[in-house]
């Protein structure tokens, strides 16, 4: 088992060596790597590690390499959403959170694999094939932000970004074993951010501590005004982080205990809030009646965003292009092409649940139910701090294991995409292994109460060593 | 009273109004001055509709449309938000429309338009916010065409879709209307017409006992006036043939005047709307008293003050409060000379001489104008010399007092003449017996006497005439 | 129940080529997760209004202030067809 990197051993690494050192450690890890965690490795980021060097950077991310999601753009990085229908597509502008990156000194080393278009749980639909989960490469690393994951547990970026639309982030950051944000919604921009379904998702960071989580959260939150739904003011979690939870409620919501939870993944979890209680925080059940309802919900939200943003991918200004009589059924033939099984089943659902006359039966009901779902919520955390759950029902499951049946993929989100459908703060910690596979508990927060989560995240992690070991290297 | 129309027919119009005045377009900062640019070189991220880009909506684009709205007499909506439309079309970068849907942020309104038959209002629907798509050009014509042409320097302009009531009934009276709206919205300054795309009609039409058919892309006034009796033609040569005419969507044809079936495949929609979920609600209701106070004065109301504080016509009134420039050039031109006569002048000469160029008022100066009055109200040059300078100015330029000097336009020259020719008569009563008594050739000693008289600057001829003329009287 | 020409029918509307062997087998997977999807007619919804925002925000705005735009070169930078400064496409009908 290795050590894991963090932020403030590679500033200190780079201050011995130089960022152009460090940055070819990781490139050469990157290519002897069996796991696939990468779409894109961004070579020519030597250049950017270089100019470090030699100019110097005061920003607090200086000469630090990050790995990037393929759906965040990166100017002059091929940015694909490891879809074919984004085949040679490099976008001509950066994200947001690129900027914010860039402008403390961060270095894009590469994009990482996903599932396509972020519409997955085990990045097995990528165009470029599965990434391996580190742990057990016959076991997917959870998605979608899969590879955002894999290459931090297998030490090939020392953080990372990914994106939460029904617990992305947190699902392959339990998968791993590593520490994985899903921030209120509003917090972080999504400018640039390729959307799947808008009204529900958010960049999050990956790391292999709640520190790091902490200081990236500070680089790419804040107000951004190009992203009309971005709200927060710039934070400072990194200064105020606290091994303290003395005082903390904690509300144990029993629906996330529910059918289908592996009993080592509730011994685990319940192992942690026991941990909590020894802390000195206090936790009690709370109910959440609507829980069951989240997940069709969810789903006939995504899926009727998705299908109405995943229309610009016709073939006409970039991409994939395919041929046909006229542009109509160039862009049919483009889209059956371009696009994998699993993301035409959702635009087709998508489409299905707005068209005439089924619009008040599935996507305005789901709205309703979203409602309901968000009220639920506000009524626990009126009572509790943060709310305890399993990540996952269970741990990793097998490559190949769910992917022809969609519908019992889909079941696999149900503690996590409520949060996104309340827009709701949550993080996902390690807190155990059951087979040598990694377990992730689930700390949910109030809007914009990042900073209790957080707190209690990091106070877990110093009390605790669950993320202290890295699995072993990849043969 | 109301004008006849026999074969019943109701005609609605959809009219997309370009909010080009403003400085950028509804969700991005491109510009909106991209008329002389070459293609897809105004554009960006979010109006080429690249992935991952977001829109933000453009708050004085709101205002303009709010400002439209409450001058065409509508309600200013509660709450409101952004829908999207959703349709594949290659000038459509993100395949869907951002556009407003069930709440639209003006509605219920009216415009009144004057004909030889009177008064009648035509009833706004709705006027709604929504992005403009880019410019497709086919190559080769819609039907045979090779391929298309896309240019997106027009994506993202902000939209004014204003939707009447079906309370048009001819073609004439469609165009009437479309030349109010068109003078209402100018007003505003939110928009100017001259420039390409800035004013674009979908028609609804349909006759007594037929279905309605939509008829799309009519880009100019004339236009619609055009689609509109060809679309009424064949709709009635259907109905005498006894057939049915059939509910369609109809694609002018400019050049050969016609209107032209689409494939139904590609016509048939399910738009799908859905509330945009990347932009927040509206609530600008509250915004509207402020509104209100920058609503400049409107055409019937700047007539009425015509009427009362000039005195002058209604149809002068009319006519020059039809254009808001021409309205405002007038009112500069009577604060110099009396403006009766300048209304005259604007209204009935220069506007006349200006629609048969094709001009616009911003072709003649207002300063020239008021030289030009002043000319002929102190007697210098004859009305029929002004409209020559007027003339000359639209088709060579120049400056009114070089063309009167140039052209010898100067009244006090005829006068010159004609007192040399007077004294002439009178100081050689010799040859004037001899011109009565039949002798020719003393009308050619006359001429010369005064053309001595005039050291020579006279016109022989007119001379003559001019002598003929006195001795005949 | 989602039949094959409905299958076909939202493929249209969607512009997805649907290959007539997988229709069949996209309609029973489809109708599988509208299955699922069902449960939500027993949740009692009435006097719930919907929620197409978490956050409570309006009127967010910007400016009318014209930037800098990106070169046609930039524009037509992914494209593998263009003509004279345009985006090149098949023809429409």
């Amino acid at each position: 088992m290795g050590e894991p990197m963090n932020i403030s051993k590679i500033k200190s690494e780079i201050a011995k060596t130089s960022s152009e050192e460090v940055l070819n450690s990781y490139l050469e890890k990157i290519n002897k790597s069996k796991i696939n965690g990468y779409s894109t490795v961004y070579d020519e980021a030597v250049e950017e590690a270089r100019d470090i060097d030699k100019n110097g950077h005061d920003g607090i991310l200086a000469g630090v390499p990050v790995a990037v999601k393929d759906n965040i753009s990166t100017d002059g990085i091929p940015t694909t959403c490891c879809s074919r229908i984004l085949e040679g597509y490099t976008p001509p502008y950066d994200a947001h959170v690129v900027e914010r990156l860039k402008s403390e000194g961060a270095i894009v080393i590469g994009k990482t694999n996903m599932d396509e278009f972020a519409m997955g749980t085990s990045t097995e639909t990528s165009c470029y094939g599965p990434t391996l989960n580190p742990w057990d490469t016959g076991k997917v690393p959870g998605g979608s932000s899969g590879g955002s994951a894999a290459v931090i547990a297998s030490d090939e970026a020392p953080v990372s970004l990914g994106s939460d639309t029904g617990g992305s982030v947190r699902c392959p950051a339990s998968y791993c074993g590593v520490v994985g944000l899903k921030p209120t919604y509003g917090t972080v921009s999504r400018y640039g951010l390729i959307s799947y379904a808008n009204s529900l998702e958010q960049i999050g960071p990956l790391a292999n501590n709640v520190s790091d989580v902490a200081i990236m959260m500070d680089v790419i939150g804040g107000h951004d005004t190009r992203d009309s739904t971005s709200v927060s003011q710039k934070t400072n979690y990194q200064n105020t982080l606290k091994d303290d939870v003395n005082g903390l409620k904690i509300g144990i919501p029993e629906e996330y205990f529910g059918e289908g939870i592996d009993p080592e993944v509730e011994e685990s979890v319940w192992n942690a809030i026991n941990k909590f209680e020894d802390m000195g925080a206090t936790w009690e059940k709370v109910s959440m009646p609507n829980t069951s309802y989240a997940l069709s919900a969810y789903y006939i939200i995504a899926m009727s965003e998705a299908s109405s943003n995943l229309a610009r991918f016709d073939g006409t200004q970039y991409g994939y292009r395919a041929d046909g009589d006229n542009w109509h059924v160039m862009a049919s033939r483009t889209r059956a092409e371009g696009f994998g099984t699993e993301v035409q089943r959702r635009i087709l659902l998508g489409t299905y649940a707005l068209s005439a006359g089924y619009y008040d039966k599935y996507y305005l009901k789901a709205l309703k139910v979203r409602t309901l779902v968000k009220q639920d919520f506000e009524n626990a955390l009126s009572n509790v701090d943060v709310l305890m759950t399993p990540t996952m029902p269970t741990t990793a499951f097998k490559l190949g294991e769910k992917i022809k049946d969609p519908l019992s993929l889909y079941l696999a989100d149900v503690n996590t995409v409520p949060v996104n459908l309340a827009g709701v703060p949550s993080i996902s910690v390690p807190c155990g292994f059951s087979d040598g596979l990694p377990i992730g508990l689930q700390i949910i927060g109030k809007h914009f109460n990042e900073s209790t989560i957080l707190q209690a995240a990091y106070s877990f992690e110093q009390n605790t060593d669950y993320n202290a070991g890295r699995p072993g290297e990849v043969e | 009273m109301a004008e006849e129309n026999p074969d019943g027919v109701v005609i609605g119009l959809e009219i997309h109004v370009q909010l080009n005045k403003l400085n950028s377009k509804m969700f991005c900062a491109c510009s909106t001055d991209y008329h002389n640019s070459e293609p897809n070189s105004n554009t960006c991220p979010v109006c080429l509709g690249l992935p991952g880009s977001l829109p933000v909506i453009n708050e004085k684009a709101v205002e303009s449309a709010m400002k439209v709205g409450l001058a065409l007499n509508c309600d200013i909506v509660e709450q409101t938000q952004f829908h999207r439309k959703n349709y594949f079309y290659p000038d459509l970068p993100k395949g869907f429309q951002i556009t407003q849907y069930d709440y639209p942020i003006a509605n219920d309104g009216k415009i009144v338009i004057e004909s030889d038959e009177g008064e009648h209002v035509v009833r706004i629907k709705r006027a709604h916010m929504e992005e403009d798509p880019g410019r497709m050009m086919h190559i080769g014509n819609i039907e045979k065409s090779k391929g298309t042409l896309i240019d997106y320097n027009r994506s993202g302009m902000a939209l004014l879709e204003i939707v009447t009531e079906p309370d048009i009934r001819s073609p004439k009276e469609s165009r009437r209307f479309l030349d109010k709206l068109r003078n209402i919205i100018e007003y505003l300054e939110v928009f100017d017409s001259n420039l390409e795309g800035a004013m674009r009609v979908d028609a609804n039409i349909s006759l007594q006992g037929g279905s309605r058919t939509e008829v799309k892309n009519i880009s100019s006034h004339k236009g619609a006036e055009r689609a509109l009796l060809y679309e009424i033609m064949r709709q009635k040569n259907i109905m005498r043939r006894g057939g049915e005419v059939t509910m369609e969507t109809r694609h002018f044809d400019e050049e050969k005047g016609c209107t032209v079936g689409l494939r139904s495949k590609e016509a048939e929609h399910d738009y799908r709307y859905f509330p945009e979920p990347d932009l927040t609600p509206l609530r600008v209701a509250d915004r509207v008293p402020k509104v209100t106070k920058t609503l400049p004065e409107l055409p019937d109301a700047k007539r009425e003050r015509f009427l009362s504080q000039y005195g002058m016509t209604e149809m002068h009134a009319k006519a020059l409060t039809s254009d808001i420039r021409v309205s405002e050039f007038f009112e500069e031109v009577a604060k110099e000379v009396d403006p009766k006569t300048s209304a005259s002048w604007v209204a009935d000469v220069l506007k006349g001489e200006l629609n048969y160029r094709e001009l616009t008022v911003d072709a003649f100066k207002v300063e020239d104008m008021i030289s030009i009055i002043q000319m002929v109200t102190q007697d210098k040059i004859t009305e029929k010399s002004a409209v020559e300078v007027i003339r000359q100015i639209l088709d060579y330029g120049g400056k009114p007092d070089e063309i009167v000097r140039e052209n010898g336009l100067l009244k006090v020259e005829e006068d010159v003449v004609s007192k040399a020719v007077t004294e002439t008569i009178q100081e050689n009563e010799q040859a004037v017996n001899d011109y009565f008594a039949g002798k020719e050739k003393s009308l050619n000693y006359l001429v010369g006497q005064v053309m001595k008289k005039t050291r020579g600057r006279a016109d022989a001829k007119e001379v003559r005439e001019l002598l003929v003329d006195k001795l005949n009287k | 129940m989602i039949t094959k020409e409905d299958v076909e029918h939202v493929g249209w509307l969607a512009r997805i080529e649907i290959d007539e062997n997988d229709a069949d087998e996209y309609a029973s997977q489809l109708n599988d997760v509208l299955n699922h999807f069902e449960q939500l007619d027993e949740v009692d919804t009435e006097n719930v209004p919907p929620t197409y925002h978490v956050i409570d925000l309006v009127n967010v705005f910007r400016e009318d202030v014209a930037r800098e735009s990106l070169t046609q070169d930039k524009a037509l930078e992914n494209t593998s067809s263009s003509k004279e400064g345009y985006f090149k496409s098949y023809r429409i009908i």
